[in-house]
């Protein structure tokens, strides 16, 4: 069917298809490359870097960059396990993230990032921007203290729901995710069912009336460390 | 209301309803109105098919463009490092209390807004600023009050014009007080040659052949990245696909960078001969000049020169007779924002969206305007694209290093006698060029810019080249009066201003970068913050995504590496425990504030 190559991960000979982003093919090979924008569902954007490799001594992002036959590609590195800890970091303090009461923690991505890479507390200052929280909608939340503009919700709203409830406005540090509405996300067409509103990885885009279904302590990533799957999924 | 309306309708329906000229749909609707509002995105979606964040999502990554109401005329005072230390900051107090405004207001008449921007190209006659499109240059403290009663008089920035600049500068179509300063001219830009020699020698070849030469004479991105040209074309011209684009950046944001400025102004037929000989070698029909929006002053004049090839056919159908040889030009204004420089981002501008880089796998030349294969070149590489048709590709390869063929034109600013443009064959030494210019004392050279490196002495003996010392123009002269770190800090502000906060490490990093960079300048950073500088700066230089935050960090880095002593005495080691940059009573200013109370343990 498809065209198999071989790659190399950290030394270890892995076969590939060709196609595939060097995250796809890592994941198939039951290698965990850490990231938090990519998502299985969509497109890939390379926006939050966690996922950045070494390829031929060159940084790439894994999920956008294509493998190709031979490829040489560093991942579980002294340096880049360094580079991503700090990029982590700078996620937490460039918003206002509060794990010991927010809804999603357990089921955060960027929170189980953090504990499998041994972060308690982050090394940079907090920024304390003021960000606003949207509660216009009559079933969804958006609080936008605890964006980390990975755009999941961007994608999600265009590919998965044929919509186009978000967008990236301003830019820099101010940069943040706009809504196609006048004001807020209640002039929006979003819907609770849609994909978008279940694919935020951290605690920005919540719905009402449904939190804490789960407790704590018996959340995805309370029973182990992000990862896993793919890890335990080792095909090869 | 209605007046919006039918502003808006009319400037979609110009540029045909079209989704792709964004840009100029909200460009042109600010310039009817002033400010593009927020009751105008929805009625532009509708229009130009797409939606109203995507329009808002334009509309506010441009630092040009506002959605909010401003002022008749606009002043944009340069706040470059060049300039402030020209005194700029002492002209910024000025503005402001001659118009009883700060930064970011508009006067109550309505006729003023005040504002700042980033490099504007001027730093060889800083300070400077535009009022709406007019250039302003070699502004001091004593004229401010004039400028400012004689546009409250005339309510005409160009009324400020009374003495053109030289040579073209005083072209009817431009007239502007801006000088070309063209100090040293070389043997590939700045001397005399034929006009169309380069095109008409090409025309006599196949496309193949003129990669070859191109490719022969080692000719180098001039912008500064180096990329061989030749093969750039080379891999556009195999690409898959029909139609094919030749684009010319001429985005010139990096500071202390005006050689396009002039080159747009004195060799635009260079300029144009190169981007058909581009055309001609890649099997390409349309070209577009991206042009920076603070060069808006050029534009009449550009369109101009488009229009007299056009009657020359230089452009057009059957190019010089040449049989199926189509080619045309136009002009795509950008609206402020340094990062469409790079690449990706400079196509992205020119399809009308917020210029957000892209992944480079897949590259321009494959995919790159309209998703076809694109070949993106500085304005510089190809005014020497076409000497090298002319002249040949032996005698361009003759001039300059054994990696760096040809000549550079330098922009020379800061500290010197001499400011301006020298055209200087590559491998010419520092050391040389800061003795030409005129500069005595020199304490430090930014070259290439904020994303370039900045030496000192120890390193004046290197020479200018892609080997040793890359620059896409700028010479920025620190002589010992300066503190080094002021200008790292400045520096550091402006990679924050212009990050487009796509990835995180440029995003974030960078703010992280210029605050602890603040703290040691303020003496209260300890030998740890240095490690912590040089850590962070490696981690925002190796995982950013595109060129802006890999080189940002490149003041910081580079000075920790050649000005060491610098911030070695800068630094205390922390024998306390106890952090110097930590206020206490600042920390508690807020908490006393919403209390109502000052706190009783610690107050003044």
């Amino acid at each position: 069917m498809s065209d198999k190559i071989k790659i190399t991960i950290d030394g270890k000979a892995i076969e590939a298809e060709l196609g595939q982003t060097i995250l796809e093919a890592a994941d198939a090979a039951g290698i965990y490359i850490p990231r938090l924008c990519a998502h299985k569902d969509l497109l890939p954007i390379g926006s939050c870097r966690v996922c950045t490799v070494i390829v031929d001594g060159r940084p790439q992002a894994s999920c956008v960059k294509p493998v190709m036959d031979g490829m040489v590609i560093e991942n579980d590195t002294e340096e880049l396990l360094q580079h991503r800890r700090n990029i982590i970091d700078m996620m937490f303090v460039e918003g206002n993230h509060f794990c010991m009461f927010c809804e999603k923690s357990g089921n955060c991505e960027l929170q189980a990032l953090a504990y499998r890479f041994g972060i308690t507390a982050p090394q940079y200052p907090f920024q304390f921007p003021e960000k606003d929280v949207d509660a216009s909608h009559p079933d969804i939340l958006l609080d936008h203290n605890r964006c980390i503009m990975c755009a999941r919700c961007v994608r999600a709203s265009q590919e998965l729901d044929g919509k186009n409830v978000f967008q990236s406005i301003g830019r820099g540090f101010d940069r943040k995710i706009g809504v196609n509405g006048e004001k807020a996300l209640g002039d929006t067409d979003m819907d609770v069912n849609d994909k978008a509103a279940d694919i935020c990885p951290v605690g920005c885009i919540i719905k009402k009336r449904v939190g804490f279904e789960t407790p704590y302590g018996e959340r995805l990533y309370d029973k182990e460390p992000i990862g896993s799957d793919i890890e335990k999924g080792a095909t090869a | 209301m209605s007046e919006m309306k039918a502003v808006v309708n009319n400037i979609c329906k110009e540029f045909g309803n079209d989704r792709t000229r964004l840009m100029d749909i909200v460009r042109g609707v600010q310039e009817k109105l002033g400010y593009v509002p927020p009751e105008a995105f929805e009625l532009i979606a509708e229009k130009a098919h797409t939606h109203r964040v995507e329009v808002e999502s334009v509309v506010s990554f441009y630092a040009f463009l506002s959605d909010k109401k401003r002022g008749k005329m606009v002043i944009r005072l340069c706040d470059d490092i060049i300039d402030r230390f020209q005194g700029g900051e002492d002209v910024a107090k000025a503005l402001s209390k001659e118009l009883g405004i700060g930064f970011g207001e508009t006067t109550e008449d309505g006729k003023v807004t005040l504002e700042k921007t980033a490099c504007i190209g001027m730093s060889d006659q800083a300070p400077a600023m535009m009022v709406n499109d007019v250039m302003v240059t070699n502004l001091t403290v004593e004229k401010i009050p004039e400028i400012i009663a004689k546009l409250r008089e005339t309510e005409d920035p160009q009324s400020l014009v009374t003495e053109c600049g030289d040579s073209n500068n005083a072209h009817e179509l431009v007239r502007a007080m801006v000088n070309n300063n063209i100090r040293e001219g070389g043997p590939v830009i700045l001397s005399n040659h034929r006009r169309g020699g380069g095109l008409r020698k090409a025309l006599t070849q196949t496309p193949e052949e003129v990669i070859e030469d191109v490719k022969g004479a080692g000719l180098r991105g001039r912008g500064g990245a180096g990329f061989l040209t030749g093969f750039k074309w080379e891999l556009t011209r195999k690409a898959a696909g029909t139609e094919k684009f030749v684009l010319c950046n001429a985005d010139e944001g990096e500071p202390g960078t005006f050689k396009d400025r002039v080159l747009l102004t004195e060799r635009p037929d260079l300029m144009l001969e190169g981007m058909t000989v581009a055309a001609y070698a890649i099997g390409a029909e349309t070209g577009i000049i991206y042009l920076r929006a603070e060069y808006a002053y050029l534009r009449a004049f550009l369109e101009d020169v488009l229009n007299r090839r056009r009657e020359d056919n230089l452009l057009g159908i059957n190019i010089l007779g040449n049989e199926g040889f189509n080619f045309d030009v136009r002009i795509q204004m950008g609206a402020g924002a340094y990062v469409c420089g790079e690449e990706t981002s400079l196509i992205k501008s020119c399809e009308g969206t917020r210029g957000d880089p892209t992944d480079r796998t897949p590259f321009p030349v494959v995919a790159g305007y309209m998703v076809s294969p694109t070949a993106v070149n500085n304005v510089e590489s190809y005014c020497c694209a076409a000497r090298i048709m002319d002249m040949g590709a032996g005698w361009f390869s003759s001039i300059g290093t054994a990696r760096s063929a040809g000549t550079k034109v330098l922009s020379v600013c800061g500290d010197c006698d001499r400011p301006g443009i020298y055209e200087v064959p590559f491998g010419t030494k520092l050391r040389d060029l800061l003795q030409r210019v005129g500069a005595e004392d020199v304490a430090a050279v930014q070259v290439g810019g904020p994303s370039g490196q900045m030496v000192g002495p120890a390193q004046f003996d290197q020479e200018i080249s892609f080997e040793e010392l890359a620059t896409g123009g700028a010479i920025m002269i620190f002589s010992n009066q300066r503190d080094i770190l002021e200008v790292v800090e400045a520096f550091m502000e402006f990679f924050v201003d212009e990050s487009c906060g796509y990835c995180v490490p440029c995003r974030v990093g960078n703010v992280l970068l210029k605050s602890r960079i603040a703290r040691v300048r303020n003496g209260e950073g300890s030998p740890d913050d240095l490690a912590y500088l040089h850590r962070l700066g490696e981690s925002v230089k190796r995982m950013s995504r595109c060129g802006l935050g890999q080189t940002s960090p490149n003041p910081v880095l580079s000075t920790l590496k050649n000005f060491r002593p610098v911030y070695n005495a800068l630094v205390r080691e922390n024998t306390t425990g106890r952090l110097k940059s930590f206020h206490i009573m600042k920390a508690v200013e807020q908490a006393s504030q919403i209390a109502d109370r000052r706190s009783e343990v610690f107050h003044a």
